[in-house]
């Protein structure tokens, strides 16, 4: 780290230091003549202003007030230290060791850094840990969705979001204006739900139907979330309901392990599409997407009869590959 | 993150590491730089960087008495113990409340564990939940943003205690295990090393005797699982920390290059994958390490036709055969 990042680093902590150690609000002038003697007056105001912020993105709650109250000109400033500090939150160790397991649910980097440091802060104080009683599976939390951050910010901070959204089934995407209310995980995907200002109507969007990045539109804190607003409750009704999709496959005799493995039913020695091998009839269900992927995966295996339009999907799928792969060849000759 | 100046960004990230320093040096006394380095997750000679700061900054009367005391000499001094002893700086012994991103983040994540916890655990995920929630009331989101109820796979957890217990136990367990780039039920005997956890799925570290190599099974992949009555024969060995890269490289991999398109960025989050090199349309070029051409002409036939081989060229061949080898089954 450089000397100046150090300085600056001193500067920042002597700052809250003495806003937090004085019962009473700190006037400017005193704040500029021991912490910034040698700055102009402009250079004081910029500097004092930038140092202020970084400290409030850290958590530290620097509150305004009137020095005097008869004069309503000379802002005062100071950091009470009941705010400032954690609240006593006296962990059990067996709290304490599902709190250590929280660190390593998140499948992001950001938030899954923001919790390792809520646990430091946590257990600063020392809180013996005891992991060896707990009967947990553990889950991991992935949000690879570009915008899943937006979302999440702009819900916290109340902050309204633009956004281009493809919806199911349409080719193009349309520019839509969200108040959001909360992001929330439903049978594998993450939706955010809030108030659509265009339609004045409340609206659940999936984040990975999020054409590019979304964008801030707003103030934070431009609206309220409605009172006894339930944000799981609202995509459950909003959102589609997952569905079970049933297949009839052939499968080579000896292949499709993990299809004939939970299938629903298995028929041996049936007339398959060639002579190679014996050809069985099995039929499957999976519950969520990726059913024609996971068919798709077993190549020349495996032989969809049923539902047509699942045939149909995999036809279409196979068919198209050549042309991707020509149209790549012919393109990068062009270019 | 935004494009900040990094001497800010550097001072703000050194401030919130010193504003958890403190709390938890006063709250211990005398702990070696090593262990608070390791318990912060900071470099050792950062933490030092951090404790010359420290020193400069105190009470804003101007008198020596008012800073900060760190002892340098015990972790810098030749006859130095490596002992931090930090004084005078009570106002900062309580840690700083959990930002609103922190405070949202952690209670999210415990949410999600309760879903995969035992009835027993439940309670105590419950109690830790309650306390942290009454803590963390200030601009946190946590009630906006819902993990879902899902559990994770339920009977998993099962079979990693007894896993578990088999490598503490240092006996050989016999697996009947599912390869599916061979799509093939296989029958094997394993030295058990441990459970890890990378990418969102439990492997179990083992030496396999089929394979005379170490190797990672997916438990969600483990057919049957037999803990046996012989010790292990190979020597026991803590389970490999997948943390930084899932599977170490072997010899034998190739370096493929794809090009996948939007519906196929997925594969990113999924494998690991040497490099990402986002395109102008929203595709993705990725460089992935193939051990098995079975396995990724596999991965191909799931994402037709969003994925190509840009190279090596001979991929593109045995892709294109077999996905005119499945069309005509069709015909």
């Amino acid at each position: 780290m450089s000397g100046m990042a150090a300085r600056k680093s001193e500067r920042l902590l002597n700052l809250l230091i003495m806003l937090l150690v004085q019962r009473h609000y700190v006037s400017k002038e005193r704040i500029r003549a021991i912490l910034y003697p040698d700055s102009s007056h402009e250079g004081f105001e910029k500097m004092f202003e930038r140092d202020k912020e970084e400290l409030r993105s850290l958590g530290v709650p620097i509150e305004v007030g009137n020095m005097d109250p008869l004069f309503d000109d000379e802002p005062g400033y100071r950091i009470p230290p009941d705010r400032f500090a954690l609240p006593d939150v006296n962990l059990e160790a067996d709290e304490a060791a599902v709190i250590g397991l929280a660190t390593r649910v998140w499948g992001h980097a950001r938030l899954a850094e923001a919790t390792t440091e809520a646990v430091r802060k946590l257990t600063a104080l020392g809180v013996p840990l005891d992991v060896s009683a707990l009967d947990i599976a553990e889950p991991r939390l992935s949000a690879d969705e570009p915008s899943f951050d937006v979302f999440w910010e702009a819900t916290q901070e109340r902050c309204p979001v633009e956004f281009e959204y493809r919806r199911a089934g349409q080719a193009t995407a349309a520019t839509r204006h969200v108040q959001p209310w909360g992001v929330v995980r439903y049978s594998g995907r993450w939706y955010a739900v809030g108030l659509d200002t265009d339609r004045g109507e409340e609206r659940v969007f999936r984040l990975s139907r999020v054409q590019g990045t979304a964008r801030r539109a707003g103030k934070p804190g431009s609206y309220d979330v409605p009172p006894g607003t339930d944000v799981r409750a609202t995509a459950r009704r909003l959102a589609p309901a997952p569905v079970t999709e049933r297949a009839v496959v052939l499968v080579r005799a000896g292949a499709g392990l993990a299809l004939r493995r939970n299938a629903d039913a298995v028929e041996a020695g049936v007339p398959g599409p060639d002579d190679r091998t014996g050809w069985d009839r099995v039929t499957v269900s999976r519950s969520g997407p990726g059913l024609a992927d996971e068919l798709l995966g077993y190549g020349a295996d495996v032989v969809v009869e049923e539902p047509a339009e699942l045939r149909a999907r995999i036809i279409e799928r196979l068919a198209a590959v050549e042309g991707a792969v020509d149209g790549a060849v012919s393109g990068e000759e062009q270019g | 993150m935004s494009a900040r100046p990094p001497v800010q960004a550097a001072a703000k990230e050194q401030v919130a590491r010193l504003l958890t320093l403190v709390p938890f040096l006063h709250a211990r006394g005398q702990v070696r730089l090593e262990d608070a380095a390791r318990a912060l997750g900071v470099d050792p000679e950062q933490l030092v960087r951090d404790l010359k700061v420290l020193l400069m900054c105190g009470l804003p009367g101007g008198y020596p008495d008012d800073l900060i005391d760190v002892d340098l000499d015990a972790l810098e001094g030749e006859e130095g113990d490596g002992v931090i002893r930090v004084s005078n700086a009570d106002y900062l012994a309580r840690p700083l409340r959990l930002s609103p991103t922190e405070a949202t983040a952690i209670i999210v994540a415990l949410r999600a564990l309760r879903n995969g916890a035992g009835d027993d655990t439940r309670e105590v995920v419950d109690r830790a939940l309650s306390k942290l929630e009454a803590a963390a009331a200030e601009g946190s989101a946590a009630a906006q943003i819902d993990p879902g109820d899902e559990p994770p796979a339920p009977d998993l957890s099962r079979l990693e205690a007894r896993l578990r217990e088999a490598a503490e136990q240092r006996r050989q367990v016999h697996l009947s295990y599912y390869v599916p780039s061979r799509d093939e039920q296989s029958e094997r005997t394993v030295d058990p090393r441990g459970v890890v956890t990378a990418h969102g799925f439990a492997y179990l570290d083992a030496w396999c005797h089929s394979a005379e190599a170490p190797r990672l099974f997916r438990l969600d992949r483990i057919h049957e699982a037999e803990v046996l009555d012989r010790p292990i024969e190979t020597p026991p060995e803590a389970p490999r920390d997948l943390g930084d890269g899932l599977f170490s490289r072997s010899a034998d991999t190739t370096t493929v290059t794809l090009h996948l398109g939007p519906a196929a960025r997925w594969v990113v989050e999924y494998y690991p994958v040497e490099e990402v090199r986002p395109q102008d349309d929203g595709s993705l070029e990725v460089d992935l390490l193939v051990a098995d051409e079975r396995w990724l002409q596999r991965l191909l036939l799931r994402l037709a036709p969003h994925a190509r081989v840009v190279s090596p060229q001979e991929f593109t061949e045995s892709f294109l055969t077999a996905a005119r080898a499945t069309l005509s089954l069709y015909s």
